[in-house]
């Protein structure tokens, strides 16, 4: 009785074993490859353009994709705001370009000179000249710290002074003024610049959580914080910006809207402003958050492939909002922060274009009609504390689109908010590096 | 999210805890699992005296389950701030009690054997 039992029992064990690892091995099938001998360069070994390589790499057999960028490391850049409040470190947001391509493609370790759209060729600093049948521009763009007087990188981390914006060292260096702020508090004045900008939820997030820092360090009351922005409301979202004004009332947090930031003077503390009548507005300060005028890189704008009548300041690319292809030139597409579409420079609008431009160019290869259309989704977890975020999500329109409608609310504070910025984000970014989400 | 599919689910876990860590702790939750359903069967009846040390260890699960999960993510609980927060804690902390449970009351059946 009892070897029949075992018997019975090992077999059932055996079976559910077997029904587990059957489940464990089912994995999505994918449509076979195209065959094509297609020439493929993407500049910006980025989150778009690392993306978007793993996933031509899938849906394509045969093509010859390269990848042209000079920066040895990937920067997860969504978590620098993380650094520059003291709860992650530098690390955390960098791993190497390497890591993350597929094999099967090429990495030119060199910044892209120039670009001739009707030759249909890249130029490298390094004096190569490549081919390409089709092209993806994703460079990300730039940071013009020169455009703010008296200003200098090797700055920040002394005098008060962060700008978080400008890597994973500037990040840390920007928590080591911060800090010193939340502990010997004064007056701190948070920035943002005139310009298009990645993540313009990111100003306001260091504000909010420089505040609650301060607050933690039982510090508040020997502050006085204002955010000090050029344009007229705190978001460009109305509904949220009103959400934001709110919470700034809250926290007492005083704005100077249509102040933008021109000069600094280091040794004194003071930051010179420029209000909407064009007056100079002088502000001294104990800890001042800089974030400079951003635009596309020299390369995109030599190469006349940016609007000739739209931010001809900061030289988007000419590209149609929906498809991110180039409206001169149809063998181009624009990815990410470089694109000229009205909103989208986050990583989370990386994610949805990235299918976007993938479905162009393998539809241009199958002489078909792209589908997949961009409608300007951006994600901002808006970290309001630490432990609490909004997830805010919304498109070209302004609207809110929720992810996770009656469920997660885009204007409430919400720990899950948080978690998912703390947790999940990275975890998802990663995903989608691998062209897996 | 644009495609919240199951192997989108996999690779967001996969990245959180590294892919190898991510199956071992899968095959760990399984191996538990089947181990439970084994003595089960095995025992082809549930020992209550077992069942009460399981049933005692179920707050120790839920505490440790919503304590780890608090740490890693530098949040408190004054950071609960809709329903839907109090819903994730309440999982979490059903999810470590049952855990926490099936653990307990595998352990004890693999270690001490049937009751007779």
């Amino acid at each position: 009785m009892t070897k029949n039992k075992y018997d019975l029992s090992r077999r059932a064990f055996l079976g559910v074993a077997a029904g587990g690892a059957a489940i464990a091995s089912v994995t999505p099938s994918d449509a076979a490859p195209i065959a094509t001998n297609a020439k493929i360069v993407i500049i910006g070994a980025g989150a778009g353009g690392t993306a978007l390589a793993n996933r031509l790499v899938d849906r394509l057999d045969g093509a010859q994709i390269t990848l042209i960028d000079p920066r040895p490391q990937h920067l997860y850049q969504p978590g620098l705001t993380l650094v520059a409040a003291g709860l992650k470190p530098a690390d955390y947001v960098t791993t190497l370009t390497t890591d993350w391509l597929p094999s099967g493609v090429t990495l030119i370790p060199e910044k892209a000179a120039a670009i001739d759209p009707e030759a249909k060729t890249v130029s490298t600093e390094g004096g190569e000249t490549l081919s390409y049948d089709y092209l993806v521009v994703a460079p990300g763009l730039v940071l013009d710290h020169d455009a703010i007087d008296g200003f200098d990188l090797d700055m920040v981390g002394t005098n008060g002074i962060g700008a978080l914006y400008a890597g994973p060292q500037y990040a840390a260096k920007t928590w080591d003024a911060a800090g010193k702020f939340t502990e010997d508090g004064g007056v701190g004045l948070f920035t943002r610049p005139e310009t298009e900008m990645k993540c313009a939820g990111a100003p306001l997030k260091h504000t909010f959580l420089i505040d609650d820092l301060a607050r933690r360090a039982d510090n508040r009351g020997n502050m006085d914080i204002t955010y000090a922005a050029p344009q007229g409301s705190l978001f460009g979202v109305p509904i949220v910006a009103e959400k934001v004004r709110m919470l700034f009332g809250d926290r007492g947090i005083n704005t100077a809207m249509q102040h933008t930031l021109k000069a600094i003077e280091p040794g004194q503390q003071k930051a010179t402003f420029v209000d909407q009548d064009g007056s100079t507005v002088d502000m001294d300060y104990d800890y001042i958050h800089v974030i400079p005028p951003q635009r596309a890189p020299d390369v995109i704008r030599e190469s006349g492939l940016s609007w000739a009548d739209k931010w001809t300041d900061q030289g988007w690319v000419e590209c149609d909002m929906y498809t991110l292809q180039h409206l001169r030139y149809d063998t181009i597409w624009a990815l990410g922060d470089v694109a000229g579409v009205p909103k989208g420079k986050t990583a989370a609008s990386v994610k949805w274009q990235v299918p976007v431009v993938e479905d162009g160019i393998v539809s241009a290869i199958e002489g078909t009609d792209p589908t997949e259309t961009y409608n300007g989704y951006t994600s901002c977890p808006m970290i309001t504390r630490i432990g609490r975020a909004m997830l805010v999500e919304f498109d070209y329109n302004n609207d809110l689109t929720p992810s996770f409608p009656g469920i997660i609310a885009p204007l409430e504070e919400l720990w899950i908010s948080w978690l998912m910025k703390e947790v999940a984000l990275k975890a998802t970014y990663n995903a989608m590096l691998r062209g897996r989400a | 999210m644009k495609d919240m599919t199951l192997s989108t689910l996999l690779a967001v876990f996969e990245e959180i805890f590294g892919r190898g860590l991510f199956w071992a702790m899968v095959a760990l939750a399984g191996v538990v699992t089947l181990a439970y359903l084994f003595v089960l069967i095995r025992d082809r009846a549930v020992s209550w005296h077992k069942f009460l040390w399981a049933q005692l260890s179920m707050p120790v699960g839920a505490v440790l389950a919503v304590w780890f999960l608090l740490v890693m993510t530098h949040s408190q609980l004054r950071d609960m701030g809709g329903p839907i927060d109090l819903i994730v804690l309440l999982m979490v902390a059903v999810g470590g009690a049952v855990g926490m449970a099936i653990l307990v009351y595998t352990g004890q059946s693999l270690l001490r054997g049937r009751d007779e």
